[in-house]
């Protein structure tokens, strides 16, 4: 290739993109982003048009969650911009590499309160990991490579390229560069060798240790490292809400999710533990309850490639600053070493946490007027679907039902908004999941509050040929604001009844986007449409799954509180044998 | 126990970058006191002198979150034993024919000068440390401060040492 070709910003954006390997963005365009969409209507880079800015942005996320590549949205300047806002909070938080390409009014018009201007570099700066403003063609080049790497290495996150319209209307040099130096960027890939050991001296020594286990896992695909070490160790897992699938949920040594709405055996071996070897996981409030309280009597070991991690929320004795995959790997050899000294005996601990697992496992009731259960629905969708498929859900209730009663055994197929909490993530996040996994079943389990924020998207997935299948969780409300009601608020239900069991017709909204609509209202219906949806393949479906209203999320610790404080059901603590814990 | 500390952050001298920063301390709760930017040998980077109010733990945090910072280059932090720290002040102050050869005579003391001499005020510049420029302030404030106006806090380290090298 000529290495000086003549072209226009646009085109050298457009080549920019194809260079940094991408293969499908998400995108609306608009005045001030115009000139890319030319040369992308030839580019060999698929182009999805959505109804929705947020859509393509979330759709990039659920992209970039499905496969671990950069997933890539653009839009144009002001509203278009600003629409990506939410997508943009919502993968930073979730350290998910998304690049977001928006255009600018331009240059000679930035700052006069132009038609369609917006300071999205300024209005997304707390938001991303880094973002960038171009203003002539000759940067666009450098900026596309530079964001591309720091979106997808160190700790990944989102990185905005906002592009003003005469740097793509203006003739440029394209010159892509072939290495990327970046002063104040040097991720710390390797933990160092001391603390390595340290570390394993702490292991050697730990008679409670529990495997704490987060997103990072997956950002680093550590599986197979993860599973030697906690072989190696023999200590108990837990995975969070970002690291499920990471650790087959059948494994034995496996407890299950810790936090709020986690198991009981996996929060209290974490309060129980007296060491926490903690992986790629920030020590978040919805998993500590209250922090000052959290594992009180645990040494901490955190491995982390963000150094602002390390000793953020909770203080620690051994840090390994570096990639997990580097960290785990280098661990294995220490332990082994300090083990072949005296492997400590677990045999009490496991006892002590089997008990808590026999005897407060996940479960529900069936609702008493043999409506429909929303956690047998998702129970039966798991299981008839199947660990190889991938499930995207929204947030509240219907999302703590799928990370309890789906089983996860492998990673990346579980996809949700976790740091941001982000309503209306699933459908989007399933289109992007479907385009970057095409062979795979995608489901998107929604609640009926969700899919109303963000199913315009399923117009773009039938006119596209992206076959997902949306599970409405229809409970006619905003179901877990609700339960905060229930339980905190008198059940005094201001604002939380949503009337949608017919306002919308959900089977019919779901025909009316081109795809089919089916519904589910008892018990016996649930496995005849979830089988017929899983044989539609050439269309996306659509199942309103009826549900009893008054179901709860269980186990609780309650916002604030301590996880001594965990609730079975309502009211209903556990009452801890005498034994000293 | 919270206390003051002196950063000294090299930062790539690009549009946005003190914004990055007063975002960062905005979002995250951290009290800036002062903050000095400008130039230095290298027309790229820029130094930023920030004069934070935390306590132990929470400045490695602020530090670790600075870090992250894509345009921040490195980050120093200068003990107040081992490093030069200087503030600038202008300050007016009223005077009459009978004491203004004792406002003169303070201006000596703290080696300030006098940089405008109006009709019934003086306008004295001053450079030092915190507590020196808090003493003049202290001296003088009887005679009536009439405006003041006082720059962020500049810092470097004392001796051979350089307090970091940048490629």
């Amino acid at each position: 290739m000529n290495m000086s070709e003549e072209m226009t910003g646009a085109q050298a954006l457009v080549k920019s993109l194809e260079r940094a390997g991408v293969d499908v963005m998400f995108g609306i365009p608009g005045g001030a982003i115009l000139p890319a969409y030319d040369p992308i209507f030839d580019s060999k880079i698929r182009h999805i048009l959505v109804r929705h800015e947020q859509g393509a942005g979330h759709a990039a996320t659920g992209y970039a969650q499905a496969t671990g590549r950069v997933g890539v949205c653009i839009a144009t300047s002001g509203p278009g911009a600003t629409n990506l806002v939410t997508p943009l909070a919502d993968a930073q938080m979730d350290s998910v590499p998304v690049v977001a390409i928006t255009g600018q009014v331009s240059s000679g018009a930035i700052g006069t309160d132009a038609f369609q201007e917006a300071d999205i570099r300024g209005i997304t700066m707390p938001v991303t990991k880094h973002n960038f403003l171009v203003t002539d063609p000759k940067d666009i080049a450098r900026a596309i490579a530079e964001a591309f790497h720091i979106a997808e290495s160190g700790r990944p996150g989102a990185v905005l390229v906002d592009i003003a319209k005469d740097a793509l209307q203006l003739n440029t040099t394209f010159d892509y560069p072939s290495t990327i130096n970046l002063a104040g960027y040097k991720p710390v890939m390797h933990p160092a060798a001391d603390a390595l050991r340290d570390a394993a001296a702490l292991i050697a020594q730990s008679s409670a240790p529990v495997l704490y286990v987060g997103g990072g896992v997956i950002k680093s695909n550590a599986y197979k490292e993860l599973m030697l070490l906690a072989e190696l160790t023999g200590a108990p897992v837990v995975t969070t809400l970002m690291a499920l699938g990471s650790f087959p949920d059948s494994h034995p040594q496996h407890l299950g999710m810790p936090g709020m709405h986690g198991t009981v055996a996996a929060v209290t071996a974490l309060q129980k533990s007296d060491l926490l070897i903690t992986l790629g996981a920030r020590f978040d409030d919805r998993v500590t309850g209250k922090l000052s309280t959290f594992a009180p009597n645990a040494k901490v070991i955190h491995a982390d490639i963000d150094p602002a991690e390390i000793g953020k929320n909770r203080k620690v004795d051994v840090a390994l600053l570096g990639d997990l995959k580097n960290s785990i790997n280098g661990l294995l050899p220490e332990v082994k070493a300090a083990f072949a000294k005296g492997k400590p005996d677990l045999t009490g601990w496991w006892k002590t946490v089997n008990e808590w697992r026999t005897q407060f496992p996940l479960g529900f009731d069936e609702p008493e007027d043999g409506s429909l259960s929303p956690q047998y629905v998702i129970q039966r969708l798991g299981q008839i679907a199947g660990p190889d498929a991938i499930y995207t859900a929204g947030v509240g209730q219907h999302q703590m039902w799928s990370s309890q009663f789906i089983n996860y055994e492998k990673p990346r197929t579980w996809l949700n908004s976790g740091g941001l909490g982000t309503m209306g993530y699933a459908v989007p996040a399933a289109m992007g999941a479907k385009v970057g996994a095409p062979d795979k079943v995608v489901w998107a389990i929604d609640g009926d509050g969700c899919f109303q924020m963000t199913n315009q998207e399923l117009v773009t997935c039938a006119l596209n040929n992206i076959p997902i299948k949306v599970a409405i969780i229809n409970n006619e409300s905003l179901g877990m604001v609700r339960q905060w009601q229930t339980l905190f608020y008198n059940q005094r239900y201001s604002n939380t009844e949503l009337h949608s069991k017919r306002i919308p017709d959900f089977a019919k909204l779901g025909e009316a986007m081109g795809c089919v609509g089916l519904r589910a209202e008892r018990k016996e219906d649930v496995d005849r449409v979830i089988n017929e949806a899983m044989v539609i393949n050439d269309r996306p479906v659509v199942i309103d799954f009826s549900v009893h209203r008054d179901a709860m999320v269980w186990p609780m610790v309650a916002a604030g509180a301590s996880n001594d404080l965990i609730t079975v059901a309502r009211s209903m603590a556990p009452v801890w044998d005498s034994q000293e814990l | 126990m919270s206390q003051t500390h002196t950063l000294s952050v090299l930062v790539e001298n690009s549009p946005g970058v003190l914004a990055r920063i007063a975002s960062l301390f905005s979002r995250r709760g951290y009290n800036i006191d002062s903050l000095a930017v400008g130039p230095t040998e290298n027309p790229d980077i820029s130094r930023m002198t920030i004069v934070i109010d935390v306590e132990g733990h929470a400045l490695d945090q602020v530090i670790a979150q600075l870090d992250k910072l894509i345009n921040v280059i490195s980050i120093t932090e200068l003990d107040p034993m081992t490093s030069v720290q200087r503030e600038l002040l202008l300050v007016k102050v009223s005077t009459t024919p009978e004491n203004r050869s004792q406002v003169l005579e303070t201006v000596q003391l703290f080696r300030a000068k006098v940089v405008d001499v109006a009709q019934d005020a003086v306008t004295i510049e001053a450079t030092g440390n915190a507590e020196k420029i808090q003493a003049l302030l202290r001296v003088l404030e009887p005679y009536g401060i009439k405006e003041l106006v006082q720059s962020g806090l500049v810092a470097m380290e004392r001796g051979l040492r350089i307090t970091e090298k940048f490629n």
